[in-house]
């Protein structure tokens, strides 16, 4: 499976992912650098954490027109895997390719801390790797991480199920004061209706390896080559 | 812009008038403006060179010692460590966010322009008062501008401290830490070679930012310094990750003989700098510099310190290939002029000569002052002080209070701020060790850093303060397993013209030295920031330290926890009763004197030596230093980080308890360990002569501290937690 | 030469803690009468071109795609200059 990571101007976490991608999941990946028009023979695309264009306006505003991404809007339309990490999930957001907006953070001040999350479906291309309702520790690093949909798109998404990662406690309780950012209903992680793109505030290539205190982040990029090898959908 | 006196500028009527000798004639205004800046003390060290060459500053790991933009230290497999610390003091006292931030973008830049892609990020803080709402407006600035950089930049803020004093009630000290990784074949120099040479500006447009900032760095903040606010600069991280990116490129590519970085006196140093080094000339057009405001003068150009900007030494031939990499990433570069053979620097507008002066001359013939130090009377009267007069205090009371106090509390307000885990690579984050461990991917290999520096010991006693300083760094990186490389350091002080400050800049410089020179942690880099003073006050001497280490294996790194119910806690090393310079007497007693505990050198090296043996064959669970707040406050911590109670005896002293709990006296640590190890490590002591006293075990929700059949303090696990980990975040609300 | 001031706010219905932490300041500076407070974005813009209509044409449609976020976001176009 051939992996490519979309790097913009300011990008920072796509070194981190192409690490796991490559070093630890051992599958075939490439940068994809922002000026390209082309998406050839990719099977998925991260869009990963960063300062693209140093947030300037809004974050992911000014990435979102960037040359590259009416192929990625492509991608996605032919139901091609494409998972937003933190500023990846920032610019799906301004691309239109997922819905709502991000907003700065509650306490008005950048967060890094783990935390733990709950997986809310296992029957999609990103989570078929984990149980129901399974607890993770993920690391979250941004200072916009507010995710914010009005009531009528908030109903949409929990009625088609959309919202796949919950910020909860260590039980998997969705409480206010687990929640590190003010996002509408605990939101950590959404996926469209399709079910083939995926944004997530927290940064699961930040906990694939044991060394680095927790290996759940893995599995994601574990589910999606599951998927892909035909047995992911249940 | 208006017109400047040279004594405005800064320099004084000898320093104009060997000025005059060197031209033959007076300068122009360009020229004086050059030289101000050039001879200024954050630029040129004219109060501190000749005190500097105390620093032992070699060594077989050493590949590159002081005299370049970073210092450089080989770590194995054809790699190496590039680091330097570096203060941005004066810009944070008058607009705290953007004198952070730009001092986290100069000493990034002092990196990568090595060829080096930075790794990490560390920070010391002295702020004043936090009881001050001004004081907590700085320090939130600061941790504001430093993480709206760093976190930008995507390099890892992991590690540094933070300490409030009412001496730095007007002065805040920010200094700025950074560490790259380089193949050692990779390194690049800042040197121009051969004449013919092109040198290429690239990255921001140049405008009036920062004019005289280095002058401002070398003077006392008064009243007019609010007035000064153009001076500072405004820094913008999205061009710096650019630059990061462009120039690594073109390392990579091998297309550059040398690269320099602006910082201080921006155009002026950068290119004095480079051509300096072999006697050869440069000269420049300033027509060619790409503006960002209109109308311009020669002289706002060279003296301009507007950020993210870097110079460029092209290999012959490969210009056009650097301006693809450049345009790649979106950057301007553009050729400024060129190298010469004839030792001038020139700068032209156009076809005018706007001014020449030799390059050595600002660079070399920078006059050097050795002043006179005099020991100031408060030194004796501090250590003469009779700890013994002191009244009795409750320990509990006491312990709880020195968790709670600003320089001891959980720091977790500050660094939940910086992204501590971007680049994947730290494997003990803040707060859970006495440094910071960092991975080297494709390796086996770890990295560890730390700042430290006692203040208040520096300032009871500069020598053995200094020493203090030297010793705790590396103790701090031996507790996490990782063996201390080598040193950069940050010397802050007040106004060097005074004789008590000199004094206390001689014997600090001396007692690092000493200590650098036993420990085998040679000096490679550093930064001196004078004239940290106002009307009202004077900094404590605070010459920080940063080091580095390296472990052989990272996963042989040890944090500071308690891990297992029923495991033996032994402190290693003395039991001690110095409270001289302690938290306690000035948390407690609000006393700030007695005699600091004399460190030895020997048993410092032992002690080191032990916790790296102890690490590497895997007998202890955990390692703490015993720093501020004595070791009370090290169970405690160790206990809180683990969420695990002890039980522990003292050794009994009659009537000392205080005394031994809070001792901050050095060479000292706390480790925890499996029973069946108990016997190992007992013998390791004894090899390596340090004594040993086995102070209890790890186990149930309770801190107990007895004394025989005494009970000294008995504190709640989850109250004591809540007291050391909120009372910052309280504080700050 | 069309001069224009395009002023971006979140919507009504979106939280504004920035506004809040600033109404908050502004009364323990002593200001009781402030009721409330919404923080947004200025920029101002410079258009070469003769047709003020073609002009704000341009400038609602600039808005509307990039300067402001219309899930979050209201502007509004002053021309200033070249009406």
């Amino acid at each position: 499976m051939k992996f490519g990571i979309v790097v913009f101007p300011g990008s920072n976490c796509d070194a981190d992912c192409y690490h796991v991608m490559k070093h630890v999941a051992h599958q075939n990946v490439e940068y994809i650098w922002h000026k390209q028009d082309d998406i050839k023979d990719f099977d998925a695309l991260i869009l990963p954490g960063g300062f693209s264009y140093g947030d300037y306006l809004r974050t992911g505003a000014i990435a979102s027109f960037s040359p590259i991404m009416p192929a990625v809007i492509d991608f996605a339309r032919r139901g091609g895997p494409i998972i937003g990490i933190c500023n990846g999930f920032q610019i799906l957001l301004e691309a239109g390719l997922l819905p709502g907006a991000m907003l700065r953070n509650r306490s008005l001040t950048f967060i890094c801390d783990t935390v733990n999350l709950r997986v809310n479906r296992t029957d999609t291309m990103f989570t078929n790797q984990y149980v129901q309702d399974q607890v993770l520790q993920v690391p979250i690093a941004h200072g916009e991480g507010n995710y914010y949909c009005d009531n009528e798109t908030l109903k949409r998404l929990q009625d088609k199920q959309q919202i796949l990662f919950t910020y909860c406690d260590a039980d998997g309780r969705e409480t206010a004061e687990v929640n590190p950012n003010g996002s509408v209903s605990n939101i950590a992680g959404i996926i469209n209706e399709r079910g083939n793109v995926m944004g997530m505030m927290p940064h699961p290539e930040r906990c694939s390896e044991p060394i680095l205190g927790s290996n759940d982040g893995l599995d994601i990029f574990l589910s999606i080559i599951e998927w892909r090898q035909g047995v992911g959908m249940r | 812009m208006k017109q400047l006196t040279y004594r405005q500028m800064g320099l004084s009527d000898e320093e104009f008038q060997q000025v005059e000798t060197i031209l033959g004639r007076e300068p122009n205004y360009l020229e004086t403006g050059m030289f101000a800046v050039m001879w200024s003390e954050h630029c040129g060290y004219k109060n501190s060179r000749p005190l500097l060459k105390m620093f032992p500053t070699e060594g077989s790991q050493v590949i590159q010692g002081p005299g370049e933009n970073a210092g450089v230290v080989n770590i194995g497999d054809g790699q190496a460590l590039v680091f330097k610390i570096e203060s941005h003091n004066h810009p944070c006292a008058i607009e705290p966010y953007q004198g952070a931030a730009t001092g986290v973008g100069g000493i990034v830049r002092d990196i990568f322009t090595m060829g080096a892609r930075p790794i990490a990020l560390l920070n010391s803080l002295r702020f004043g008062d936090l009881e001050d709402a001004r004081v907590r407006q700085l320090f939130r600035g600061v941790v504001a501008g430093i993480a709206g950089y760093g976190n930008c930049l995507g390099i890892p803020t992991v590690g540094g401290e933070v300490y409030f004093h009412p001496s730095y009630q007007d002065n805040p000290l920010v200094n700025a830490m950074c560490v790259g990784l380089v193949d050692q074949d990779e390194i690049a120099l800042a040197v121009a070679n051969e004449v013919g040479s092109l040198l290429m500006l690239v990255g921001a447009k140049t405008g009036r930012d920062g004019i005289h900032g280095a002058t401002f760095a070398s003077e006392e903040l008064s009243e007019s310094s609010a007035e000064r606010r153009p001076a500072v600069q405004v820094g913008d991280p999205f061009m710096e990750k650019l630059l990061i990116e462009a120039c690594l490129e073109l390392i990579k590519e091998d297309l550059v003989a040398g690269m320099q970085d602006l910082g201080a006196a921006g155009l002026t140093s950068s290119i004095a700098e480079t051509a300096s080094k072999k006697g050869l000339g440069v000269m420049v057009d300033v027509l060619k510099v790409p503006r960002r405001e209109e109308g311009m003068t020669p002289y706002e150009i060279m003296l301009s310190e507007s950020q993210e900007r870097m110079l460029i030494v092209p290999r012959p031939g490969k210009e056009a290939r650097i301006a693809e990499v450049f345009d790649k990433w979106g950057l301007d570069a553009v050729v400024i002029g060129k190298v010469t053979a004839d030792g001038m620097f020139k700068i032209y507008e156009g076809e005018i000569l706007a001014g020449e002066v030799p390059v050595e001359a600002l660079t070399d013939g920078c006059p050097v002052y050795v002043r006179q130090g005099e020991e100031p009377p408060h030194y004796k009267e501090a250590q003469a002080y009779d700890i013994d007069s002191l009244p009795r205090y409750d320990l509990q009371e006491a312990l709880l209070k020195l968790l709670a106090s600003p320089n001891i509390t959980s720091k977790k307000w500050v660094y939940r701020q910086y992204d501590y885990q971007v680049m994947t690579n730290t494997t003990v984050i803040p707060g859970h060790g006495d440094a910071a461990v960092l991975r080297i991917k494709n390796t086996l290999k770890g990295v560890a850093f730390t700042t430290d520096c006692s203040s208040r010991m520096v300032y009871l006693d500069p020598y053995r303060g200094g020493m203090l300083a030297v010793c705790e760094a590396a103790r701090n990186l031996a507790c996490c397993g990782a063996r201390p490389l080598a040193l950069t350091n940050c010397l802050n002080f007040g106004n060097p013209e005074k004789p008590y400050i000199y004094w206390q800049m001689q014997n600090a410089i001396q007692g690092m030295a000493d200590a650098a020179r036993a420990l085998n942690t040679p000096v490679v880099s550093g930064n001196v920031s004078l004239y940290n003073e106002s009307r009202s006050a004077q900094v404590f001497p605070t010459p920080v330290v940063g080091m580095v280490g390296v472990l052989d294996d990272v996963s042989k790194r040890c944090e500071m926890s308690f891990q297992n119910e029923g495991d033996i806690i032994v402190l290693l090393g003395r039991v001690r009763t110095e409270l001289g310079g302690s938290e306690y007497l000035a948390v407690c007693h609000q006393i700030e004197a007695g005699e600091v505990p004399q460190p030895d050198l020997h048993e410092e090296v032992q002690i080191i030596e032990m916790l790296l043996e102890l690490c590497a064959r895997g007998l202890i669970k955990s390692a703490h230093d015993i720093s501020e707040g004595g070791l009370a406050v090290t169970l405690a911590e160790s206990a809180i980080q683990g969420g695990l109670g002890f039980e522990t005896d003292l050794p009994a002293a009659a009537d000392q308890a205080s005394q031994i709990l809070f001792s901050e006296a050095p060479s000292r640590a706390v480790v925890s360990l499996a029973p069946e190890n108990l016997d190992a490590v007992k013998e390791m002591a004894s090899r390596y002569q340090l004594p040993w006293t086995v102070l209890g075990k790890v186990g149930g929700r309770r801190l107990v501290i007895s004394e025989g059949n005494h009970e000294l303090i008995d504190l709640d696990l989850e109250q004591a937690g809540h007291t050391w980990g909120e009372a910052l975040a309280c504080i700050m609300k | 030469m069309v001069k224009a001031n395009i002023f971006v706010i979140l919507k009504k219905g979106v939280l504004d803690p920035q506004g809040e932490a600033v109404s908050h300041s502004l009364k323990v500076l002593g200001y009781h009468r402030v009721e409330d407070v919404r923080i947004g974005k200025f920029i101002e813009i410079v258009l070469d071109s003769e047709d003020p209509e073609e002009a704000r044409r341009q400038l609602e449609e600039m808005s509307d795609k990039l300067l402001a976020n219309p899930v979050i976001e209201d502007f509004r176009v002053e021309i200033v200059e070249g009406e």
